[in-house]
């Protein structure tokens, strides 16, 4: 076999590559895709319109792939195995693999030249250019793609209506009882639907869409019409070559994804399959693996697939599996609440047949798998209370991620023999929870069935995670670290847990970090309020806020330097380090920064570092919000803050995003109407852009939001855990962290807000603090028994007009 | 290689013995050599050379110092390597490791000993010479 061609690249076509690679396939592979762009995650397609960038979205080509972009296979010469592109290319294959996906099906109505589709990012940057100046629009199609549509021009701040043909929305994964539950949902979101209506005609004046008519005459006034009504397989190019197609299309293939031609597979949307075509994920990855198989000599076989879903859309989760009937039925149905869940079982009332759940999807992970095996548990405990089918052994052959379609054994077999010990090492291992992520509480309960011991234990001296350090801080009122380590560790602690707890005493009672037994806590940066560099020189960084600085100001910075004959540099958080400083120049430094008006930038700190800003709507032509001033005021209300780790902020006065705010911790990016917030992101060892929070808030909604974001982030990150690895760790994600902060489900935001106004009203400058203090002063010293006598050790050259540190052989 | 000396031994004031804060170190200067001073929780008193023999920079004085399985430690404020208070080896790194100096507290001043004058061997790192008795 020396070369495979696949046409299309989409998700499939990526998958196949893969598989094929990693099952060692050593020879020539060619994707041959008809959008200008490698394949990207069209699961989270709608994330796209809220802010995740292309660059995230895009998988990456696998090493070794030829990609034809922008163009398509137009032709199959199955005599001679070649195909011809659109350019009158011809590429040569010894199998070809069909992976076109599908087209979405816009109903011959008038008008409907006129409307969008809702597939790709090039249909989305469409419908982003046409809702500019849109009051109103429509999407035609009630179901899961057709919600997601609706979801997307809601977020951009459209009326929204959904018209859908059945009589209830998502008519392929709910019931009417269900249904109608679902409509309560997304009629409170203030979206209108229409259900059990069809489309008369797309209504326009000048070429310009102005409404939307139902059969029954109604106008909706609409600006914008989305049409997602249902797919089509992109079978043309089989059928042209004569390959055998399904009646209702679709590329006929066996249980290997082969063709009626031997050497052409057909994978995705558009191969039929036992006489189906599958639109989802899960069965399009399997039929990827399966043909990677039988083509490198393998037998697998593709039996169909389980096509339930679970999904949160519109913020309400939507789940099914199993069968939609049964001939004896459970349900629970909460109106008021919103929630309905319903069981389907055997006659005999022994069987799990299958269940839909709108509102609550807990059932979902941890019945799933029960699909056509014995209940686990009586009805009632497994729909109302969830602890019962929380302890539920699940047997080997259940399928825990469909996705992937991992069993629990196949994890099993991963804890067991190849020694993976967390949920990040099952994703890698076994792929299960690598893409919807749904099963990730139940591969945690496998890992911990397994016995596997997770250690949270911070050091040899507490079994404490730093979490649950701070809970004890902080519930038991610890002031200081022997009383900690006295009733809740052992020995007298080390270099990991005296600063963790020097950070969580400081961020609950934000007291001096040098005062006391403290002192004795701070890593060598806290403990000089400065940064150690390579040759025990320290570097000095006061606080510039929001990078605007006077040009006195400025003028002392230099003088300083001058005299003190320090490095200077502009650092990345637009203020300036000055290199070089022995210990006992400290206070002297500071001395004169603070006389000037300067105070710490706490560079040394796991504490916020700087607000970056661009010069925003007082100079820009561009700028739509005063991006300094708010930089500013966010600077001086969180300088100080001690955290997990260190804090980054920048604030963008639009959408150009000159400071870069979505590199940072937590990031603003004003809009017409406010500021969008966005968290958890970070340059570093492995960057990550900051996700959209939440959008258009005023200034005082902005604030309170951040406020709890922080608090909440320093109370529950681990040790030396940015705020991008907690966002991706912490349990329900970053919904789960807006559902804290902004719906208050635990009930902890009064306290959050508490926390941090303690804080702002308890800063104090902590250099101005020390060299107020002989007793803190004393310390600065190179040699305790020779005061005034610099380290000898201590000797620099020249570069380019500065000092850089002379490299002393010991 | 243990080379038995019969010098007598000639010990340096450092500071009092209040100026040294419980679990942290000052550097002194002891016959020309940088010397880290440390008292533990306990109120014992160890000195160690303040050379990093991982980074060449004098900083160990510096460090933050702990327990290791009860050990008193400190650890490099550059890398973090963890270096025993009492002989001197580094934990986290067989074969290196810095000397120790004879270290005492009379009439309320710490008091160190200067390294020429103990018995001593070559240091694997050749960065130092380490010590064989604890003080």
């Amino acid at each position: 076999m020396s070369r495979v061609v696949v046409a299309g690249y989409g998700p499939t076509a990526h998958r196949f590559v893969e598989a094929l690679r990693e099952r060692g396939f050593a020879g020539r592979i060619t994707v041959i895709g008809e959008e200008p762009r490698p394949a990207y995650d069209r699961v989270a397609l709608t994330s796209y319109l809220t802010g995740t960038s292309l660059e995230d979205l895009t998988y990456e080509v696998p090493e070794g792939v030829e990609t034809l972009l922008g163009t398509r296979v137009t032709g199959i010469d199955r005599e001679a195995r070649v195909v011809t592109t659109a350019e009158g290319a011809t590429v040569p294959y010894d199998v070809l693999v069909l992976a076109t996906g599908s087209a979405p099906f816009v109903p011959p109505v008038p008008g409907a030249e006129h409307a969008h589709v809702y597939r790709t990012i090039d249909d989305l940057d469409a419908i982003r250019a046409a809702s500019d100046g849109a009051a109103e629009g429509v999407v035609v199609g009630g179901g899961l793609l057709g919600l997601e549509a609706a979801d997307a021009l809601r977020g951009l701040g459209l009326r929204t209506h959904i018209v859908e043909m059945s009589p209830w929305l998502m008519p392929r994964q709910v019931d009417e009882g269900g249904g109608a539950v679902l409509k309560g949902h997304i009629e409170d979101l203030g979206l209108s639907v229409h259900a059990g209506a069809g489309v008369q005609e797309i209504v326009t004046a000048d070429g310009r869409v102005t409404g939307l008519r139902k059969p029954d005459g109604t106008l909706l006034d609409a600006q914008i019409v989305v049409f997602s009504a249902g797919i089509r397989p992109r079978d043309e190019l089989a059928r042209a070559a004569g390959i055998d197609v399904g009646e209702r299309g679709g590329v006929v293939v066996d249980a290997g994804m082969r063709t009626s031609d031997p050497a052409v597979y057909a994978i995705g949307e558009c191969a039929l399959a036992g006489g189906q075509v599958y639109g989802l994920v899960g069965p399009c990855n399997t039929m990827a693996e399966v043909a990677a198989d039988r083509i490198l000599g393998g037998t697998a076989v593709f039996e169909g697939a389980d096509l339930s879903t679970k999904l949160k859309l519109l913020g309400v989760e939507v789940a099914q599996f199993g069968a939609m009937s049964g001939a004896l039925d459970v349900t629970y149905m909460d109106p008021v609440g919103g929630v309905y869940k319903r069981l389907f079982i055997s006659d005999d009332a022994s069987t799990l047949l299958g269940g839909i759940c709108v509102g609550d999807a807990s059932p979902y992970a941890t019945l799933r798998p029960f699909v056509g095996k014995p209940l686990p548990a009586a009805p009632a405990d497994l729909l109302f209370t969830g602890t019962g089918a929380a302890n539920l052994d699940l047997p080997d052959d259940a399928q825990v991620c469909s996705c992937n379609n991992v069993s629990a054994g196949a994890v099993r077999t991963a804890i067991a023999d190849k020694g993976v010990t967390d949920v990040p090492g099952i994703k890698a291992c076994t792929r299960a929870g690598a893409t919807c992520g749904s099963c990730v509480p139940m591969l945690k309960q496998l890992l911990e069935k397994s016995g596997v011991e997770i250690s949270k234990a911070l050091c040899e001296h507490f079994t404490y995670s730093r979490a649950e350090l701070f809970d004890i801080i902080r519930v038991r009122g610890v002031t200081t670290f022997s009383e900690l380590i006295a009733n809740h560790g052992t020995g007298r602690g080390c270099d990991i847990c005296k600063p963790t707890v020097a950070s969580i005493l400081a961020s609950l009672h934000n007291g001096h970090v040098l005062e006391g037994e403290r002192a004795a806590l701070q890593d060598t940066n806290d403990a000089y309020l400065a940064n150690i560099q390579k040759n025990g020189t320290y570097s000095v960084v006061p606080r510039i806020p929001g990078g605007e600085i006077t040009p006195d100001k400025l003028i002392v910075i230099g003088e300083v330097a001058r005299d003190f004959g320090l490095y200077t540099k502009i650092t990345g958080g637009q203020r300036i380090d000055l290199f070089g400083a022995r210990v006992e120049q400290l206070p002297e430094i500071w001395k004169r920064l603070v006389d000037a008006g300067f105070e710490s930038g706490h560079a040394y700190g796991k504490a916020l570092r700087t607000v970056k800003s661009c010069v925003g709507s007082t100079w820009c032509r561009y700028g739509v919000q005063d991006s300094v001033g708010l930089a500013i005021a966010l600077e001086l209300r969180y300088r100080g803050l001690r955290a997990p780790h260190k804090l980054k902020s920048a604030v963008s006065g639009c959408a150009r995003e000159c400071a870069e705010a979505r590199s940072k911790d937590f990031g603003i990016i004003a809009t017409e109407q406010g500021w969008n917030l966005y968290v958890g992101g970070n340059g570093g060892f492995k960057p990550r852009h900051a996700d959209l929070f939440a959008s258009d808030l005023s200034t005082d909604e902005l604030i309170r939001t951040i406020d709890r974001f922080l608090m909440y982030y320093i109370r529950t990150a681990d040790r030396l855990q940015r705020t991008a690895a907690w966002v991706e760790s912490i349990e329900g994600g970053l919904d789960h962290v807006r559902d804290v902060i902004v719906n208050d489900s635990l009930g902890l935001c009064a306290e959050l807000d508490a926390q941090m106004a303690h804080h702002v009203t308890t800063y104090e400058d902590e250099w101005r603090a020390t060299i107020e203090d002989p007793e803190k002063l004393s310390r600065f010293v190179s040699f305790v028994n020779a005061p005034g006598v610099p380290d000898p050790s201590i000797v620099f050259e020249r570069e380019r007009d500065q000092i850089k540190p002379m490299v002393v052989t010991p | 290689m243990t080379v038995p000396t019969t010098a007598p031994v000639s010990w340096t004031t450092v500071c009092d013995y209040h100026v040294l804060l419980p679990e942290r170190g000052v550097c002194a200067l002891v016959d020309g050599e940088q010397v880290a001073v440390f008292r533990t929780f306990d109120g014992a008193v160890y000195a160690i050379g303040n050379l990093d023999p991982f980074s060449g920079a004098y900083v160990l004085s510096r460090g933050i110092v702990g327990t290791r399985g009860g050990e008193p430690t400190v650890a490099s404020p550059l890398h973090k390597q963890v270096f025993s208070l009492v002989t001197g080896a580094c934990l986290d790194e067989a074969g290196a490791a810095v000397p120790t100096y004879p270290a005492r507290v009379v009439d309320g001043r710490v008091e160190v000993a200067a390294r020429a004058a103990l018995p001593e061997q070559s240091g694997p790192m050749g960065s130092g010479r380490r010590l064989v008795d604890a003080p």
